[in-house]
């Protein structure tokens, strides 16, 4: 038999080995065994001595393409071979997708803080500073300079804790107003949020202490209707694009003309339902253009600067919007309440 | 305040309007309608009927038979009521019909339907009704019998509504009077309103002169000595009073307010109350000594028994009205049982006065009785008011045939009101209010609610009863009402662009909150005051400066008397509450300012100090939260290592294991495992941890400003030391001896083991660290690891720190 034949077998031998292994391991046993340094086609080899040396290079050619047929071959098993393994081994890892989840402990914000900074993203957006001021604040700024004269009956006690007649907990956030105002720096945009007192006993829905968050703004030409754009823009981004306003006359000491400002209840659009009392709508604010006399006593000349102002109760807001109907849940801490923000 | 529909179309005549429309408009120009009811809203099919014939019922002692002729037909209607005659006129629910409640004065929201059926076997087809039955009562209607049928006057028309007949096809509204509206808290003000409101004439009552020939004033003198706490006293005269009822529509009227009608001096007391704002007193003048009326002060300690039978306090600032002897009434408040009108009264004295409103105010709350008169009194009247009122008194006395009118009126004035004038502006109200409006239309608004225009001086004339109005911003308010709030439009402002901003406390405090969840701490909020116990339970001694705390003057009560001076006490309550709750593995954080007098009294702003506080209990110890706090100060831009010095001596924190958190020198804060004690008397019964940084010593410290530092090029040669060191040698001595001795070269260490027990020699413990050392500029070398090594090790060494074999 021929070098020629023999190679001819050896490579038919091979090929047939090589489609029979059964994985990558087999697969490697039979390279070893034609291709190894003890190998088949290396045996082979070693007769090349005795083929004359006429016919050794087209022998030793024959020898390689056999040997590169054989690799080829070798090639394409193997990454057969290694794809069904990758499938199998795939196979074999499916896991149980709806097992629980292993969460981080995340903690959460309070709901007011929720509603505050929903508050203040959209005012900041518009421009305003948020500004701070002193809870324990003088009569002077909660009352005096708002309008609110001595013998006001807003300035009963019955509504404010005091601590002497001079200084006491500040029973809203508009003293806020008269800090800025004072400072001289025009034109204010400012809001400011914080906590206000009240001699209110605690109950479902009332709190000795709670939040507001205080807008202001001053500029030659401010009208009641930047007042009424402002606001009917706040409401759409803060309860979404299709809410509507209503605004009715009010009085406050600070700002004339007054106004409170109604939401279309974000529950049932306006049909009316439980949660606005069937009204379809609810009160949300007060609001108005800051009063002359504020103006002045502030330092500013009201003949050249107009403004406007209002008044958010962010607790209102954060029960509203989040449908929870006990004040009480906000200071209580529980963090089986907490976890729901 | 309340008032009936009926009553506002009597001043507003051609008001024709839904309750809803009314309510709708109304809140639109001002006047808010909180609510109404329809009074007829549970009444239906009930009309006048005629008995014509009663029969015993055959199987039942206590039922009788009645026919009855409702008009249009003849019912048989089987009744137990026990006051049913023949020829009576009573109201008749026809089958199918509805009342609005029981006989018991029970109402059932909805109504109850009647049905025609059998009672005892005899067929019943509608029920005659009681005045209960028909949702009102006795008080309302005293004409109705105690028990039974309601029975109508014989000139009432058979097969006719009995609802209207009795002026139950009304509507109450509510309102919410604002406190600048005096005027507005009386019937003839929000009719006024209404009027306007729709555009419709107003016709307020006609009050006609009254009086014979004599003289008022030979009936009784009046002084006033406090004018300032009493502008104006207006005293009338009537003399042969009859009491009696007042007419049906009077106690229609009333009732329909809410007002349950006595007799007719009464009912017109009431009746002028409500429809002019003004309340007025009626005295019997045979009890008023020497014909005279003194307006005093009343003396310190004075006592007085009002018309209730209390014997009430007085002090010196409570205004008294009194007679030549003695006090006969607390001005404005209540008068004297002394002086009280009974039945047997031949001579009225009406008096109608204005009284200083804040003097009203404080006076009810001293005395500690606040009235329907007080309550209008101390919002401040118009002195005006109290003429029109009283001359309107007695007109209806007359009118109602009550009493003979004596002439004349003492009318005591020290101040009389004109009108105010506002300079008319109508382009600044435009200004202001966005809007172009006509001056035409301008005073056509005003005039709607009687602001009158002076062409002369282009002023506003704004008659007193509108007290409120006395600026070009008030004026433009009446104008944007009627003009109306929803046509006013909507614009942004314009002008000089402005930055929002966040100033840099808040954005640290929104890292503080971001930093906090993501530990797993939740965000609670407690109250700013607590209770001055709360420095025993946390065991600080007497001398404690938390305990110079600021006091509230008038508190809540002693458990919200104080204003906090650390945020311990809150954290310890809100865990507290969870623990009792069962709840597990509780992580709390809190931002909220504690209050600290600069000296008490107070007599400037105390320093108010924002506190974040962390407190947790269940998994985790101090150290997991000794990371929190590193946390954020590594996120604030606080990069260095932190001090922790275990000397704060917190009492409320274990001894052993508490520390003051030292950055650059400055003290943060504090933060260890809750003294076992203070957490047993709050009821936490697990392991309590608590950190207290106080953000304003932050501030300074902290940048928003990151560097980039470059990562290393080259290879960092580790070192591993294990080590027994003495007990009392703490991690952050051997940690300042790394950083000392390690010099350049030093990169970072970490402990990674840390050992005491069997194993060990007793007083030590065994501690490991992984030493990291790296050049920037070079691969380091054996020896210079070696030398920087050295110098750590005979550092550790003068610690009395060995290596472990």
């Amino acid at each position: 038999m021929d070098m020629k034949q023999k190679l001819q077998e050896l490579h038919e031998e091979a090929v047939r080995k090589i489609q029979a292994s059964e994985g990558l391991e087999r697969l490697n046993e039979v390279r070893v065994a034609y291709l190894g340094k003890k190998g088949e086609l290396t045996a082979l080899l070693k007769g090349m001595k005795d083929v004359s040396a006429e016919e050794r290079p087209v022998v030793g050619q024959l020898v390689n393409e056999t040997r590169n047929k054989i690799e080829g071959i070798l090639e394409e098993t193997k990454k057969k071979l290694e794809a069904a393994a990758l499938e199998a081994q795939l196979q074999e890892e499916v896991i149980d997708v709806t097992l629980p989840a292993k969460k981080a402990q995340i903690g959460h914000r309070h709901p007011n803080t929720i509603a505050l900074e929903e508050l203040e993203r959209i005012f900041i957006g518009m421009g305003y500073e948020v500004v701070e001021g002193p809870e324990v604040e003088y009569a002077d700024y909660n009352f005096t300079k708002l309008n609110i004269p001595e013998g006001h009956p807003a300035r009963d006690e019955q509504d404010t804790f005091f601590i002497n007649s001079s200084i006491l907990l500040r029973s809203q956030t508009s003293p806020v107003q008269a800090r800025t105002m004072e400072k001289g720096k025009l034109p204010i945009r400012m809001i400011a949020p914080g906590r206000v007192f009240r001699s209110d006993e605690v109950d479902a829905t009332h709190s000795p202490s709670f939040h507001q968050v205080e807008g202001l703004v001053i500029d030659k030409k401010i009208t009641l209707a930047d007042l009424k754009g402002t606001l009917e823009e706040f409401a759409r981004e803060l309860f979404g694009p299709e809410t509507k306003t209503k605004f009715r006359p009010h009085h406050f000491p600070f700002t004339e003309p007054s106004a409170e400002m109604d939401v279309s209840c974000f529950k049932c659009g306006g049909v009316g339902c439980r949660f606005c009392k069937g009204s379809g709508w609810i009160e949300i604010l007060g609001c108005g253009m800051v009063h002359p006399h504020v103006l002045e006593m502030c330092g500013i000349d009201p003949k050249r600067y107009t403004g406007f102002a209002f008044g958010i109760g962010l607790e209102r807001i954060a029960l509203l919007k989040y449908e929870i109907d006990d004040m009480r849940l906000l200071y209580e801490n529980d963090v089986r309440f907490l976890k729901q923000f | 305040m309340n008032t009936s529909l009926s009553w506002i179309r009597q001043y507003v005549p051609d008001l024709d309007v839904t309750p809803q429309e009314y309510a709708d408009a109304m809140t639109l120009s001002g006047t808010k309608v909180e609510n109404f009811v329809r009074l007829d809203a549970d009444l239906q099919d009930i009309v006048i009927g005629q008995i014509e014939k009663i029969e015993r019922h055959p199987d039942a002692d206590k039922l009788v038979i009645c026919q009855v002729n409702v008009g249009k037909e003849r019912v048989q209607i089987v009744t137990g009521a026990p006051n049913v005659e023949e020829g009576q006129k009573v109201p008749v629910v026809l089958d199918g019909g509805r009342v609005a409640g029981g006989h018991d004065g029970k109402m059932t929201p909805g109504g109850i339907p009647i049905k025609k059926g059998k009672l005892r076997g005899v067929e019943s087809c509608g029920m005659m009704c009681s005045i209960e039955e028909l949702g009102s009562s006795r008080d309302m209607y005293p004409e109705a019998p105690e028990l039974g049928i309601y029975i109508f006057p014989e000139d009432a028309v058979i097969g006719e509504s009995a609802v209207h007949a009795l002026g139950l096809d009304d509507v109450i509204f509510e309102y919410e009077i604002t406190s600048n509206r005096v005027d507005c808290y009386s019937v003839i003000g929000i009719a006024r309103e209404a009027a306007a409101t729709f555009q419709k004439e107003f016709h307020p009552p006609v009050v006609t002169k009254t009086g014979n020939a004599e003289d008022a004033a030979d009936y009784v003198k009046v002084t006033v000595k406090d004018e300032r706490l009493c502008p104006r006293y207006c005293a009338r005269v009537v003399k042969n009073v009859k009491i009696g009822p007042s007419p049906k529509w009077m106690q229609r009227c009333l009732a329909a307010n809410g007002i349950r009608p006595i007799n007719n001096l009464v009912d017109i007391t009431n009746y002028v109350m409500e429809e002019y704002g003004q309340p007025m007193h009626a005295y019997d003048l045979a009890t008023i000594q020497g014909q005279e009326i003194i307006v005093r002060c009343a003396d310190k300690g004075e006592k007085f028994v009002t018309l209730d039978g209390q014997e009430r306090m007085m002090d010196d600032t409570v205004l008294m009205i009194c007679d030549s002897e003695k006090p006969i009434g607390i001005a404005g408040i209540m008068g004297g049982e002394n002086s009280m009108i009974t039945d047997q009264v031949q001579t009225v004295l009406f008096e109608a006065a204005c009284f200083d409103g804040t003097n009203i105010r404080l006076s009810s709350k001293k005395v500690g009785l606040r009235t329907d008169a007080s309550g209008k009194f101390e919002k401040g009247l118009d002195p005006n008011n109290a003429v029109a009122a009283i001359d309107r008194a007695c007109q209806l006395m007359e009118e109602l045939g009550a009493g003979e009118v004596v002439g004349g009126i003492v009318d005591i004035c020290s101040q009389t009101k004109e009108p105010a004038r506002v300079p008319f502006e109508p382009e600044r109200i435009n200004a202001l209010l966005g809007t172009e409006i006509s001056q035409e239309e301008m005073l056509d608004y005003l005039a709607g609610v009687e602001l009158s225009y002076d062409e002369a001086t282009n002023e506003i004339i704004v008659p007193t009863f509108r007290q409120d109005v006395a600026c070009t911003a008030d004026v433009a308010e009446e104008v944007a009402r009627f003009y109306g709030y929803d046509k006013i439009p909507t614009t942004l402002p314009t002008g000089e662009a402005t930055t929002g901003k966040l100033p840099f406390k808040l954005r640290i405090e929104q890292v503080a909150r971001d930093i906090a969840e993501y530990c797993g701490f939740s965000q609670g909020m407690v109250y700013s005051f607590e209770s001055p116990k709360v420095f025993d339970k946390l065991l600080l001694p007497a001398d404690d400066p938390c305990r110079r705390a600021i006091t509230i003057a008038n508190p809540l009560g002693e458990d919200f008397s104080i204003m906090r001076t650390t945020s311990v006490n809150g954290m310890l309550v809100s865990l507290a509450t969870n623990y009792n709750r069962r709840n597990k593995n509780v992580r709390l954080y809190e931002l909220g300012n504690i209050y600290l007098a600069k000296e008490l009294p107070l007599t400037e702003l105390p320093d108010e100090r924002m506190k974040f506080t962390l407190g947790m209990y269940g998994e985790g110890d101090f150290y997991t939260l000794k990371g929190v706090c590193e946390e954020f100060f590594e996120k604030i831009g606080m990069k260095e290592k932190p001090q922790y010095r275990p000397d704060g001596g917190y009492p409320f924190l274990h001894p052993g294991r508490q520390a003051d958190i030292y950055y650059k020198k400055k003290k943060l804060g504090y933060l260890g495992e809750v003294h076992p004690l203070v957490a047993q008397s709050y009821g936490i019964g697990e392991k309590a941890y608590l950190a207290v940084l106080d953000i304003p010593t932050l501030l300074p410290l902290a940048s928003f400003d990151h560097k980039y530092t470059g990562i290393a090029k080259y290879p960092a040669t580790m070192r591993d030391i294990s080590m027994v060191v003495p007990k009392e040698v703490s991690a952050g001595q051997i940690e300042a001896m790394l950083t000392q001795r390690g010099g350049k070269l030093l990169e970072s260490y970490q402990l990674f083991d840390i050992y005491e027990g069997s194993q060990i020699q007793k007083g030590f413990k065994s501690m490991a660290y992984s030493i990291v050392f790296r050049a920037k500029d070079r691969t380091l070398e054996d020896k210079e690891v070696n030398a920087a090594m050295k110098k750590i090790l005979n550092g550790l060494e003068s610690l009395n720190i060995r290596l472990r074999a």
